[in-house]
């Protein structure tokens, strides 16, 4: 049954990814990622990651993709065809990025992995995760939530109208 | 779900994601790029947390998560202040800084 929800959802997170990159449309593409995100939700559950898999589908799936369907939808980029990147850089891409696939795929899964260790009880509940984030990495997160506060003001700043 | 498949779909999504910088040229679907490719490596973070049964992983997949909300804020910001100047999005057409 895990296995079975696992190739599934590696499915649907491989052509949720392709077809996000690939098709014309962005809100269409914007969509596909949210598929994309919502399948790795999935695999997150599945690895015994509940919390991530919450925030996932809070956060990326809600938040994010809500943020870039606002941005195309205000550009109105109907108007303007995309033009093509080279014929020459398109393969060049597609080499390089098979090259890539290899080198990190044979990096990643060449070595030998330790055993699976076991998983101690409530692994992966909201509870563990908060007592190790309000202790060991306290200070980590008080300084993302103030990278947070700058990436506002930031935003605000830069789409601010006539300028200074 | 063993360990080398979650790095090989990691793998597979981030080249995907690598793909998609590359070949496209709307700057918002680069954006979609870098964060398929932010949540290829949060998968590999989460794979090796359960298989070694420590939640760092995890943790580290949280702070990525807010990494990219902020990264996603102000990309999407620049982008716009950048079609309010230039009515485009084409990354190609945003050669000034060019040499």
């Amino acid at each position: 049954m895990e296995t079975l929800v696992g190739i599934v959802a590696a499915a649907t997170a491989l052509i949720g990814a392709i077809a996000a990159v690939t098709h014309r449309n962005a809100v269409v593409g914007v969509l596909f990622l949210v598929l994309n995100l919502v399948s790795l939700a999935v695999f997150y559950v599945l690895l015994s990651a509940p919390f991530i898999a919450a925030l996932q589908v809070i956060l990326y799936a809600g938040a994010i993709m809500v943020l870039f369907l606002f941005i195309i939808m205000l550009l109105d980029l109907r108007r303007e065809e995309e033009r093509e990147s080279g014929l020459l850089q398109k393969v060049l891409s597609v080499i390089g990025g098979g090259v890539f696939f290899l080198l990190l795929w044979g990096a990643a899964t060449g070595g030998a992995a330790p055993a699976a260790a076991e998983l101690p009880e409530h692994f992966g509940s909201v509870e563990s995760i908060a007592v190790a984030l309000f202790t060991t990495y306290l200070i980590p997160f008080e300084t993302i939530s103030v990278l947070l506060l700058v990436a506002m003001v930031g935003a605000v700043l830069l789409t601010r109208k006539g300028g200074r | 779900m063993s360990l080398v498949w979650m790095l090989t779909l990691s793998t597979a999504l981030f080249t995907v994601g690598v793909l998609g910088v590359l070949l496209r040229r709307n700057a918002i679907v680069i954006l979609m790029a870098v964060e398929i490719m932010l949540n290829a490596a949060n998968l590999a973070l989460i794979a090796f947390s359960r298989h070694l049964g420590s939640a760092d992983g995890q943790i580290l997949a949280f702070f990525v998560m807010t990494v990219a909300a902020a990264e996603a804020a102000v990309g999407l910001a620049i982008v716009l202040a950048i079609f309010r100047l230039r009515k485009s999005v084409n990354v190609d057409s945003l050669n000034r800084m060019k040499w």
